[in-house]
C-alpha cells in the first residue's frame, strides 16, 4: 500500500506485517504449525487522524495494535514510525533499549479499566509512573504534572491519593487516558477503550478522546468491534478478517459503499437503533476460518455468497480501486454491495 | 398439587403481571435496593424489551420472576403473577393466575415452571452449559424433567429442536461437548434448550452480548422467527438500544430499580418522553445518520446502589429538573397517551403513594 502523501504527513507506515504464534503439541512441545494472527498487513496512519480497525473476535486486530506498539515482536514486516525527535525509525529493528526513546511518543489505552490499573498503586503513582520512568519530572513538579493530567481528563486532583477500587469504570478509563497522555505522545492506540462502559459513560469518554485529539494534536488508532462507535470517531476505517486487511477506506465511503462482501455483511448485521429499519441480515454460512489452518485462496470465500472458482484458488491482493479505497477481493470492481443504509 | 389456589381473572392479554416489586440485597455494606417498586404488564405473544444501564435492575427482575434471586438478596415486597389460559370443552376460555411471589423458591411448583412454562437464556453460553455433559444430554435432561417421554424419545426431540434452531448437523452436534462448539453454536444450543419444553415465556438476558455482530444478527433473526412461529412471549433484557429497535414490540426503560418509561418500540425511538430515555438516545452514536454530531453524554454517574436518592432517582442527572419537586417527591407512573407510560413530573403531578420502606 502506497500513500499518495508526502512522508511528512504520515505518522506510521506498516508494510507486510506478520505475527505468527507457534502451536506446540505433544510431550516435547514441538512446534506443529502456527496461528497466523496477523498475516501480511499494510497500512499507514496520517498525522492527526483517527484510523478505526474493526473485525470480529479473533481476527487479529488487537495483535496488530500490540505488534505495532512492539509489545509483541513481529514475525516479519516493517513498522515505520515518524518520531518527532528521531525522524523515521524502523520499530521492528529496534532493541528494547532503543525503543525506550520512542515509547514516550506511542501509548496504549486498554479495554478493561479494572485489570489495567494496579490495585495497590495510588492514582498519583499510576499516572506518574511514565513520568518517573522517563525521568521527566520529580518532587513537586511531578505532583503538579499529575494534577494537571487529572484535570485534563476531567477528574479532581484531590483524588490523587485514592486507589483504583474507589472509582467507577468510566473514571478508571479516564485514569488510563491520563496515564497514556503523561508523556505527551503522538500516537495512541485505543484497544477497545470504551467497550466495557455503559452507553452514557461511553459517550463521555468518546467526547473526551475527541477533545484531547484537538487539544494535543493526537493521532489515534482506534481498535473496536462496535461498528457504530467506530463510525462516529474514525476518519478512515480498516476491516480485518482472519489476520488480513480486506478493506480500508474513508469512514463514510466504507459504511455507505462497501466493496468487500465481508464488510457488506458486517454493515447489514449491525443492529440499527431505529425500529423502522429492520433489515434482514446477510447469512454467512459456516464459521470464521481458523487462523491456524486458513482456507485456500481468499480466506472469506467459503462464506461468501458471491464467490467464484477463482476465489478458492488465488489469494486476492489489497488494491486501490478508487482514490483512498483499498479492497482485497477479486470481484470488487464488479459487485454492487449494500451499505449500512441497506 | 398447587401450593397456591389458582384464581380466575379476566385480562388475558397480559401473561405476566409485576406489581410494586421490591428486591433488596442485604449485604455487609448496607442494603442495596436493586428493585425499588417495579410494575410491569408483560403482554402475551409479544416481545417486550427491558433496557437500562448496568445496575438498573434488569437482570434482577428476571431472576425475581424465576425466583432465583441469590442470597443475600430477597423479594421484600410486591407481587408477580403468571397467567395461564386454558381452552375449555365449550370453546370458552378459562384464565387462572399463579402468584409466583407466593411460591416456595425451592418448591415443586416453581421448579416445574422454571424451564417449563418460563425458560431463560443467559448471556454467557459457556458458563451456563455444563462442560462435562454433551449438548444432547443437557437438552434431553430438560425434556425428561418436564415432559412424559422416555430417554430415547427425549434424545430424538433434542435432535429435532437443534434442527429447528438452525444448527448444522444436529445429529452429530448432540454428541458434542460445549467446548467443541463455537460461541454462536453454543448460543443456538442454549436457545434450543430453552425452547425444548415449548415455554410460553422466554426470558432472554443479554443473549447476544458476548457474540460477534454477524453471529448476533443470526441469533436475533432466529429468535424473531421462532417467536412468530410459536407465538411465545419474550422478555428481552439488553443494554443495546440497537438490539431493542430490531427485536422488540414494546420496551420498558429501567433506571435505578424502577421502570421509568414504557412505550411501543416506535414511540420510544421517535417520541421518547422521559428525560432519561431521551438522554440515553442522545448519548449513542446513530449509525448511518450521516451526521457527525457530537454525542451528548448524561452528566454524572449512576449513584451507588447503597445510597437512597430522595425524590425522583434521576433528578441529580436530569436537565429538566423542577427544584423543590423532583428532588423531594417520587413521581408515579402514569399514562401520557395510549403509547406511553412515564414516571416523571413533566407529565403529571401524580406522586407515588408513600410507603414505609
Amino acid at each position: 500500500m502506497k500513500a499518495n502523501l508526502s512522508q511528512n504527513e504520515l505518522l506510521l507506515d506498516v508494510r507486510d506485517l506478520k505475527k505468527y504464534f507457534p502451536v506446540r503439541q505433544g510431550m516435547w512441545r514441538r512446534s506443529s504449525g502456527a496461528v497466523r494472527a496477523v498475516d501480511g498487513i499494510d497500512l499507514f496512519v496520517r498525522k492527526g487522524e483517527t484510523l478505526g480497525l474493526v473485525g470480529e473476535s479473533g481476527c487479529g486486530k488487537t495483535t496488530t495494535g500490540r505488534t505495532i506498539m512492539r509489545l509483541l515482536d513481529p514475525t516479519a514486516g516493517e513498522i515505520r514510525f515518524n518520531d518527532p525527535n528521531l525522524g523515521w525509525v524502523n520499530l521492528e529493528k529496534m532493541s528494547r533499549k532503543e525503543l525506550l526513546k520512542v515509547r514516550p511518543n506511542m501509548q496504549i489505552i486498554f479495554q478493561d479499566p479494572f485489570s489495567s490499573l494496579d490495585p495497590r498503586m495510588t492514582v498519583e503513582r499510576i499516572v506518574a509512573e511514565p513520568l518517573v520512568i522517563n525521568r521527566v519530572a520529580h518532587g513537586q513538579e511531578l505532583r503538579d504534572r499529575v494534577a494537571d493530567l487529572l484535570r485534563v481528563v476531567g477528574m479532581r486532583p484531590e483524588y490523587m491519593s485514592r486507589y483504583p477500587h474507589a472509582f467507577s469504570g468510566g473514571q478508571r478509563q479516564r485514569l488510563g487516558i491520563a496515564r497514556a497522555l503523561a508523556l505527551n505522545p503522538r500516537l495512541i492506540v485505543c484497544d477497545e477503550a470504551v467497550s466495557a462502559l455503559d452507553v452514557s459513560i461511553q459517550a463521555q469518554v468518546l467526547n473526551l478522546l475527541e477533545d484531547l485529539q484537538v487539544q494535543f494534536n493526537l493521532t489515534y488508532m482506534f481498535i473496536a468491534h462496535d461498528l457504530s462507535v467506530v463510525e462516529h470517531i474514525a476518519d478512515r476505517v480498516a476491516v480485518m478478517y482472519v489476520g488480513k486487511l480486506v478493506e480500508l477506506a474513508e469512514t463514510d465511503e466504507l459504511y455507505y459503499h462497501p466493496k468487500h462482501p465481508y464488510a457488506e455483511a458486517l454493515m447489514a448485521a449491525l443492529p440499527k437503533p431505529d425500529p423502522r429499519r429492520r433489515d434482514r441480515p446477510i447469512r454467512l454460512p459456516g464459521e470464521v476460518a481458523s487462523a491456524a489452518n486458513p482456507p485456500s485462496g481468499c480466506y472469506f470465500h467459503p462464506r461468501c455468497r458471491y464467490a467464484q472458482e477463482q476465489c478458492a484458488k488465488e489469494t486476492p491482493q489489497l488494491e486501490e480501486i478508487s482514490a483512498g479505497h483499498w479492497v482485497s477481493c477479486h470481484l470488487a470492481r464488479n459487485l454492487q454491495l449494500r451499505g449500512v443504509l441497506g | 398439587m398447587s401450593e397456591q389456589a389458582a384464581s380466575p381473572v379476566s385480562d388475558r392479554d397480559v401473561i405476566l403481571q409485576i406489581r410494586n416489586l421490591h428486591t433488596y440485597f442485604f449485604t455487609d455494606l448496607g442494603i442495596s435496593r436493586a428493585l425499588n417498586g417495579v410494575s410491569l404488564d408483560v403482554p402475551a405473544g409479544k416481545v417486550m424489551g427491558v433496557v437500562g444501564e448496568s445496575g438498573c435492575g434488569k437482570s434482577v427482575t428476571a431472576l425475581s420472576i424465576l425466583r432465583l434471586v441469590p442470597k443475600p438478596g430477597r423479594i421484600v415486597r410486591g407481587e408477580i403473577a403468571l397467567r395461564r389460559v386454558y381452552s375449555q370443552d365449550d370453546a370458552s376460555e378459562m384464565i387462572t393466575e399463579v402468584k409466583l411471589t407466593d411460591l416456595n423458591p425451592q418448591g415443586r411448583e416453581i421448579r416445574s415452571i422454571r424451564g417449563g412454562e418460563i425458560a431463560m437464556i443467559f448471556q454467557e453460553p459457556m458458563t451456563s452449559l455444563n462442560p462435562s455433559y454433551t449438548v444432547g444430554d443437557q437438552i434431553a435432561e430438560t425434556i425428561l424433567l418436564h415432559q412424559k417421554v422416555d430417554k430415547a424419545g427425549a434424545e430424538e426431540r433434542a435432535v429435532k429442536i437443534l434442527d429447528q434452531v438452525g444448527m448444522p448437523n444436529p445429529s452429530t452436534v448432540v454428541k458434542r461437548y460445549p467446548h467443541e462448539l463455537s460461541g454462536g453454536m453454543r448460543q443456538r444450543a442454549m436457545v434450543a434448550m430453552a425452547l425444548s419444553c415449548t415455554p410460553s415465556i422466554l426470558i432472554a438476558d443479554e443473549p447476544t452480548t458476548a457474540l460477534d455482530v454477524t453471529t448476533e444478527a443470526q441469533i436475533l433473526d432466529l429468535m424473531r422467527e421462532l417467536q412468530a412461529q410459536l407465538g411465545m412471549t419474550i422478555l428481552y433484557i439488553t443494554h443495546n438500544l440497537g438490539v431493542v429497535a430490531q427485536m422488540c414490540d414494546t420496551v420498558a426503560v429501567m433506571y435505578l430499580g424502577r421502570v421509568v418509561e414504557l412505550a411501543t418500540v416506535d414511540a420510544l425511538f421517535y417520541d421518547p418522553r422521559h428525560p432519561y430515555t431521551r438522554a440515553l438516545l442522545h448519548s449513542i452514536p446513530h449509525v448511518g445518520s450521516r451526521t457527525k454530531a457530537r454525542l451528548e453524554p448524561i452528566r454524572g454517574v449512576v449513584p451507588d446502589p447503597y445510597t437512597t436518592v430522595a425524590g425522583c432517582p434521576f433528578h441529580p442527572r436530569c436537565d429538566m429538573i423542577k427544584p423543590g419537586l423532583c428532588d423531594v417527591r417520587v413521581p408515579a407512573s402514569g399514562a401520557v397517551d395510549d403509547q406511553h407510560q412515564v414516571r416523571c413530573f413533566l407529565y403529571s403531578d401524580q406522586e407515588e403513594a408513600a410507603r414505609e420502606g
